[in-house]
């Protein structure tokens, strides 16, 4: 076990070095020179000269790199082209807003996607199975935006019943403000999860119901409902760990849309932000950042079905 | 071996209805958009006094904020959103089906560099990139479809190569290495005719993730640039009168949501049509 979690940290590193050389040079792949935004028209050569020699501009790229790297490490992202506030602080500001609503948006997609998944095997090929794929096809293809729009339109502008820009009303600072404004966005960006998490579960509960283990007990007189409870979910509910270590990718794509349709103040939407105003050491911070949630989410979510199922051995390599 | 596979993708069709107006969806909106030349107005022509009509029976889809008429608009819109997603899906899967049939096929330290190789790239949120990469260059629609293509063969790849392994230690595959056909001959003989199932699954799913891509950057501003208009540009300048004109925002994402929908069931039909082979 112990083995598992080492070897999957060592795995991670060239990964990681990866990721910041994809962070790094997107700054570079960029049209025009980045030490555009630290001087004015009226300075003079030599001062321009100057500030590329603080910056370390003058230096080849492979030194740049690593003078970002080792400076990054140290928690050091450099100041934000728009307002020179320090990256790091802009970010971190930004975090909780975005882990918030990404949280709650996996534990919806969970609480519900489970069961309807259940509801949607036990009752195969029926009315409520059929409802539930239907909402399921859509949850898979309708465009998160459009969702998002539609909400707002029936729920904001025509029920005025939720707002639909923000995290907090203005002068107002109460935990169930913040809840009242999250309560879209994370719907929106739930649903496709949802979708996902409740196909999943419904094609291997089937699966599992047709083995010979569930045959066998039906043929001792046990009731469906207990065979369904006692064994069957076991073993459908295991390999959900997997999916929604899977599902990172689309929560963090969906985030980026998601907060600049409602505004809400999360890290996407400074992404997004940030792409407009070619602010290149926030979009490389926040790159970098994203990147890393994605691999630790996909870790995290590896260890913890090592740990609850102790069949994963080394063989990774046959995925 | 094709004779088969139609004959189940008949019975699948026949027990699934659902996939019977998928087909038929796609069907109309390649039609629509093929013969966008032929609505009864012309997209691009501005006037003013017709600003914002609801749909009627002139409009059928109303008119936009300058008075353009909608349904025009549209169908032109669904022209490019419909190509980008068709071709960047070309793009994905040729790439993802050449490197993951190597990657399968010559196994070894070659298949366990390119899987590596894989697991880096999708380590980086790609939705991001893509929005970085089309704001660094003017995005045309040849680059967003450059972009798309470029950036989503690593799933395509994946499925492949699991498939080639499989196949590769069949006896028919032995038997020709045996013999000692050459390794290319093998690929293009054995290996890509039993693949050719998985690689028309993905394609249909690729076109629907496809569109839906380019539907969110253009949402955002950084896909298709105007003059030129898809159903996500379009959603992009109605989300500003959602008050006054509501159906400038239903209308495309209702054309979005079918199409994407289609492929999507489209795909699902050929997956149990196949898996019953």
């Amino acid at each position: 076990m112990s083995g598992l979690i080492i070897r999957r940290f060592m795995q991670l590193i060239p990964m990681i070095l990866f990721v910041s050389i994809v962070s790094f040079f997107l700054m570079h792949l960029a049209p025009g020179d980045p030490i555009q935004a630290y001087i004015t028209p009226k300075m003079g050569a030599d001062t321009v000269e100057r500030i590329k020699k603080d910056l370390g501009l003058d230096k080849p790229i492979y030194l740049q790199y690593f003078h970002w790297l080792k400076k990054a490490l140290q928690g050091n992202f450099g100041y934000s082209y728009v307002n020179h506030r320090p990256v790091l602080e802009k970010i971190t500001s930004r975090l909780p807003a975005t882990l918030g609503l990404m949280g709650t948006s996996l534990f919806i997609a969970v609480l519900f996607g489970i069961p309807l998944g259940i509801i949607s095997a036990v009752f195969e090929n029926k009315f409520i199975d059929n409802l539930i794929m239907v909402v399921t096809y859509i949850g898979i293809s309708i465009p998160g935006f459009w969702f998002a729009i539609m909400l707002i339109y029936i729920f904001s502008l025509k029920l005025e019943l939720l707002p639909s820009i923000g995290m907090h009303s203005v002068g107002v600072n109460s935990f169930l403000d913040v809840v009242k404004h999250g309560i879209l966005p994370s719907i929106v960006l739930s649903f496709q999860n949802l979708a996902v998490i409740t196909r999943y579960v419904r094609s291997n509960t089937i699966g599992e119901l047709k083995k010979n283990y569930v045959r066998t007990q039906k043929s001792l007189g046990s009731y469906r409902r207990k065979i369904l409870f006692k064994h069957v979910l076991k073993n459908v509910l295991l390999p959900i760990i997997t999916i929604i270590g899977m599902s990172f990718p689309q929560l963090i794509a969906g985030a980026f849309i998601t907060e600049t349709v409602f505004g809400w103040p999360g890290m996407g939407r400074l992404g997004i932000s940030a792409i407009f105003s070619f602010d290149y050491p926030v979009i490389m911070a926040i790159t970098l950042m994203s990147s890393l949630m994605l691999i630790f989410g996909n870790l995290i979510a590896d260890i913890l079905y090592g740990v609850v199922d102790p069949r994963i051995k080394q063989n990774e390599d046959l995925r | 071996m094709f004779q088969k596979i139609t004959l189940n993708l008949k019975k699948e069709l026949r027990k699934n209805k659902l996939g019977i107006v998928a087909i038929i969806i796609i069907l109309i909106l390649v039609l629509a958009s093929l013969l966008a030349f032929l609505a009864p107005h012309n997209p691009n022509k501005i006037n003013i006094a017709q600003r914002m009509e609801g749909p009627g029976i002139q409009h059928f889809f109303g008119t936009d904020d300058l008075g353009r008429d909608y349904f025009a608009r549209a169908l032109y819109g669904g022209r490019i959103s419909l190509s980008v997603g068709f071709f960047s899906m070309i793009i994905s899967v040729i790439l993802g089906t050449v490197i993951g049939t190597i990657s399968g096929f010559v196994g070894g330290k070659t298949d366990s560099l390119i899987m590596r190789g894989i697991d880096m790239l999708m380590s980086v949120p790609s939705f991001f990139i893509i929005l970085i990469v089309n704001a660094y260059f003017q995005s045309s629609i040849r680059n967003i479809i450059l972009i798309i293509g470029l950036l989503s063969w690593m799933r395509v790849a994946r499925l492949v190569r699991a498939e080639t392994l499989s196949i590769k230690e069949r006896d028919f595959v032995l038997y020709a290495k045996i013999t000692g056909e050459k390794k290319f001959k093998i690929i293009i003989k054995h290996i890509i005719p039993n693949i050719i199932s998985t690689v028309i699954v993905t394609s249909s799913i690729n076109i629907a993730t496809a569109i839906l891509m380019e539907s969110s950057l253009s949402f955002l501003g950084l896909g298709v640039q105007p003059p030129d208009a898809s159903w996500g540009s379009m959603l992009k300048s109605a989300q500003g009168y959602l008050g006054e004109a509501p159906y400038l925002a239903l209308f495309p994402g209702l054309l979005i949501l079918l199409t994407v929908l289609s492929f999507n069931i489209l795909g699902d039909i050929f997956r149990s049509a196949f898996e019953e082979n």
